[in-house]
């Protein structure tokens, strides 16, 4: 085999609490797309990291075509040929698409910043996603999934040898997702080394050539990936056996709803966001939203959460009409709202993973009580244990989580109030596949023994089709369908979606 | 050594050495800095009383501002705030040369302190409600503030003879200390108490650390902004009883004169980041009391009045450069370049052996 493009030996990475990395050995070849595999919190972003200068490693080497290199900050890392999309989106939300693809290597004229050209070749760039957007406009004016391409769009543009990709497809649907993979294979003919870290199983199977698995900062070991099942695969990662690992996989039954309905909106519409949504949600019910991205599925959370006023239609909560103003009002009715954005709308990275979990409840106590400290502590452990939340300490900053771990104290946070309605947007975006089917299963006995009412709103129509009772198919913020029982299916929801009314 | 290096690490850290380095500073050089004397009517005298004394409106204020700077919000307007609040309780007590009071004491207070708190509501309407950067906000009635005061004691500097008032600042017959030294600490240990007992400061922290989430958590952050900001007011309120009653008169142009710009020092000496989050109360009343400390130093040195702002300028700057990202980054790195070399002594050590 040809010599390595990247060989990474005996990497350590110790963070207080927590040997993030050790020993840890990772080679890249030319031409050839990579898979970093692993549980949330393995190690995977830190590997990334120390690779990228963003962390300084305690121990080990890294060589570059066989030459040693200390980078010691990412703009290092990029002069070396080593260009990176961070697992969290790190542009600036404040100026402008073409702005934050050319920040730092602007083209000049005359020492001047030549914006026209900064303009073109961001539209460009774009064109190649696929994307079609104003790029003059700040960023912030984008969804997730575009923010993500244009994140992309600036790594793939700098001349590497190196690609590293950090889940970059947790917020983009199937068609982006093809194009992006388009664009990687290309790279690849032309001989860039590619690292590709995602928890989509058919991603990997689909794209990569080579898997190394870590487990808990380990390595377990590096595979070809014609060679290893899939099931293998998983074992490998939870470091369990291929047995234990199908009945994981297996699904409760789906919850049977109850006739109390829980929650109901009547040709509901918000301006601007909704145009029209009637929905019935009973109790003991997962009702899944489906549909493409800006089909109003979330707007349509955010109304039933107090976010979005409901300006024309009604909404009804156990039969009695009610405006719910804010989230504290929805809340009061015991409902409660996973957002889909983790790092804008979910974490507040300086509080530790205790007041996290016990921020929710605390509001709904009020500002001018106080949960005892024992009871607090009681309610974290309760649920870091539960939800097998990885933190070295109770009191450990969430920010310093890995992301999937994040998304769980999230979740934490909303199962401390005890709700009669639970909504969760994207809530496996960025879990390992172990967690995912937890994730799925926990929502499913929710419903069923607890009688609570689960709306799961997924870009995964597997995840959607498996939890269930009823789907409504969303489209152009309209409600376009509802399916259930035997309906429920990744093809007719797809035949919904295309064939409009039925 | 593991105590040492958690209180090396620790948010009073720096406060207290800054605070350390200019009393020992004081003690070699001002003849006396230490001595307390005590009266025969039992009050306490010396040149720390003084300073302790003299810090009490700042340590109120930065109280304020402590609160504000969390939220990531700043308010400028407390200086005039305290010029508002000493002519309110001086024109309603009136100048009268026969000694007495135009309006009750306690009732000429109690509006001050009441106009300090409608500032503060002013203040936090525009910021909360509607949603103005908090130093354009604020900026308005520092401006205006002055000008407020000075229609209130129609532009004469109002002089009071009522006796009972310059108690606020001054000494009660039978008590140790002056009366605002017990006011500045009544008021530290409201706040640590609604701090400890509720969970505004949670909320504070929250508002300012990340308010979109803050507010998908039921957090009501319109309500916790509005609030600080009144506090605010509140503390600037008690601020202009004080300034006032120690110069028995209230002067629309120099109360409270660069006060907000002391107390934004104090708090960022006391490790409170400018870009809000967590705060450090604590940290905020060492802060205070250093930089009475520091004008107090500097006034025995001979440095006039005038110059004073380009020192505490300095001080402004060293404290920055201390606190910025860049240099942490570097004492780290000193840090643990020093302990690499440790490493591979080591190393060195075993393979001898
Ligand atoms: N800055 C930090 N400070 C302290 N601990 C950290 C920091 N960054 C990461 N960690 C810890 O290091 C471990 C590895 O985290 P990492 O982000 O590499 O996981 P990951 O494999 O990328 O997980 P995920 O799939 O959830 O993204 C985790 O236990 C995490 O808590
Ligand atoms: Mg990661």
């Amino acid at each position: 085999m040809a010599a390595a493009l990247l060989e990474m030996r005996h990497i350590d990475k110790v963070f207080p609490g927590v040997k993030a990395l050790s020993n840890v050995d990772f080679t890249l070849h030319a031409g050839e797309i990579h898979s970093l595999m692993g549980e949330n919190g393995a190690g995977k972003s830190t590997l990334v990291k120390v690779l990228t200068g963003v962390y300084p490693k305690d121990g080990g080497t890294i060589h570059l075509n066989g030459k040693e290199i200390y980078p010691k900050t990412p703009k290092e890392a990029q002069e070396e040929g080593i260009s990176t999309v961070y697992q969290e989106v790190n542009l600036c939300p404040n100026l402008t698409v073409a702005e934050n693809i050319f920040i730092g290597r602007e083209p000049r004229r005359f020492g001047f910043i030549d914006w026209k050209e900064v303009n073109r070749r961001s539209i460009e760039l774009l064109k190649k996603l696929d994307v079609d957007i104003d790029v003059s406009k700040t960023l912030d004016n984008y969804p997730v999934a575009i923010q993500q391409m244009v994140a992309i769009a600036r790594a793939v543009d700098v001349d590497a040898k190196i690609l590293i990709l950090d889940e970059p497809t947790s917020s983009l649907n199937e068609v982006e997702t093809e194009r992006l993979f388009r664009i990687v294979r290309q790279l690849q003919k032309q001989g860039m080394g590619i690292i590709f870290i995602s928890h989509f199983l058919e991603q990997i199977y689909e794209l990569c050539d080579h898997i190394t698995i870590l487990r808990n900062g380990e390595l377990v070991g590096s595979y070809e990936v014609a060679k290893l099942p899939r099931l293998e695969l998983i074992a490998k990662m939870v470091g369990k056996n291929l047995n234990d690992v199908k009945d994981m996989d297996k699904m409760a039954e789906k919850s049977v709803p109850s006739d109390e309905v829980f929650i109901e909106t009547n040709h509901a519409a918000s301006t601007g966001q909704i145009k029209d949504v009637s929905l019935q949600i009973h109790k003991g019910e997962v009702i899944g939203l489906a549909g493409l991205l800006g089909s109003g599925r979330t707007e349509t959370a955010e109304m039933m959460f107090g976010l979005k006023e409901v300006t024309g239609g009604s909404l009804k909560i156990n039969g009695k009409e009610e405006k719910l103003s804010n989230p504290m009002a929805a809340m009061k009715e015991k409902i409660a709202f996973c957002p889909e954005d983790r790092k804008l709308s979910g974490i507040i990275g300086d509080l530790t993973v205790r007041e996290n979990i016990i921020l929710a409840l605390q509001a709904m106590d009020g500002m001018f009580t106080h949960i005892p400290y024992s009871k607090q502590v009681e309610l974290a452990d309760k649920f870091i244990d539960k939800l097998r939340i990885k933190v070295s300490d109770r009191d450990q900053l969430i920010k310093n989580l890995s992301g999937g771990n994040q998304q769980k104290v999230i979740i934490a946070r909303w199962l401390a109030t005890q709700p009669r309605f639970l909504i969760l947007d994207e809530p496996t975006r960025g879990i390992d596949v172990g967690t995912k089917t937890e994730i799925q299963k926990m929502a499913v006995e929710l419903a069923k023994n607890e009688g609570m009412s689960v709306a799961f709103i997924s870009s995964e129509m597997d995840e959607m089709v498996r939890t269930c009772s009823k789907l409504v198919v969303m489209r152009d913020r309209k409600k376009v369908a509802e399916l259930t029982g035997d309906q429920i299916s990744s093809e007719g929801v797809m035949e919904a979606i295309a064939g409009g009314e039925k | 050594m593991d105590k040492l290096k958690s209180f090396t690490s620790s948010s009073l850290f720096l406060p207290i050495v800054a605070l350390a380095v200019l009393l020992i500073f004081n003690g070699i050089f001002v003849e006396g800095f230490f001595d307390i004397q005590i009266t025969e009517d039992g009050r306490l005298f010396g040149r720390v009383i003084d300073i302790l004394t003299r810090s009490s409106s700042l340590v109120i204020l930065s109280l304020g501002m402590t609160l504000v700077i969390a939220t990531s919000g700043i308010d400028i307007s407390v200086g005039a705030v305290v010029a508002i609040s000493a002519a309110v309780v001086c024109t309603l007590i009136g100048g009268r040369g026969d000694g007495a009071a135009e309006t009750p004491m306690a009732l000429a207070m109690l509006a001050s302190v009441g106009i300090g708190i409608l500032c503060g509501i002013w203040n936090g309407i525009l910021v909360a409600k509607f949603k103005i950067q908090a130093v354009v906000a604020t900026l308005i009635l520092m401006t205006a503030g002055r000008g407020i005061a000075q229609l209130l004691t129609e532009g004469q500097i109002v002089t009071v003879y009522y006796k009972p008032f310059a108690s606020i600042a001054g000494v009660i017959p039978g008590m140790p200390l002056p009366t605002n030294v017990f006011i500045a600490l009544a008021m530290v240990l409201l706040v640590v108490f609604v701090m400890k007992k509720t969970s505004i400061g949670l909320f504070i922290q929250s508002v300012g650390i990340n308010p979109t989430a803050a507010k998908y958590v039921g957090i009501n952050v319109t309500l916790v902004l509005f609030l600080v900001y009144a506090f605010s007011g509140f503390c600037a309120g008690v601020t202009g009883l004080i300034e006032s009653s120690l110069i028995k008169a209230a002067d629309a142009n120099n109360a409270g004169l660069n006060m907000e710009m002391d107390a934004i020092l104090a708090v960022a000496l006391g490790g409170t980041l400018l870009s809000g989050g967590k705060f450090y109360l604590g940290g905020s009343v060492i802060g205070a009391v250093t930089i009475q400390t520091l004008t107090t130093t500097l006034y025995a040195l001979g440095v006039s009045a005038d110059q004073l702002p380009v020192v505490k300028a300095i001080a402004v700057i060293a404290i920055c450069l201390i606190q910025s990202k860049k240099a942490r980054d570097l004492f780290d790195k000193w840090k643990s370049g020093r302990s690499a070399k440790a490493v591979t002594a080591d190393a060195k050590a075993v393979n001898k052996a």
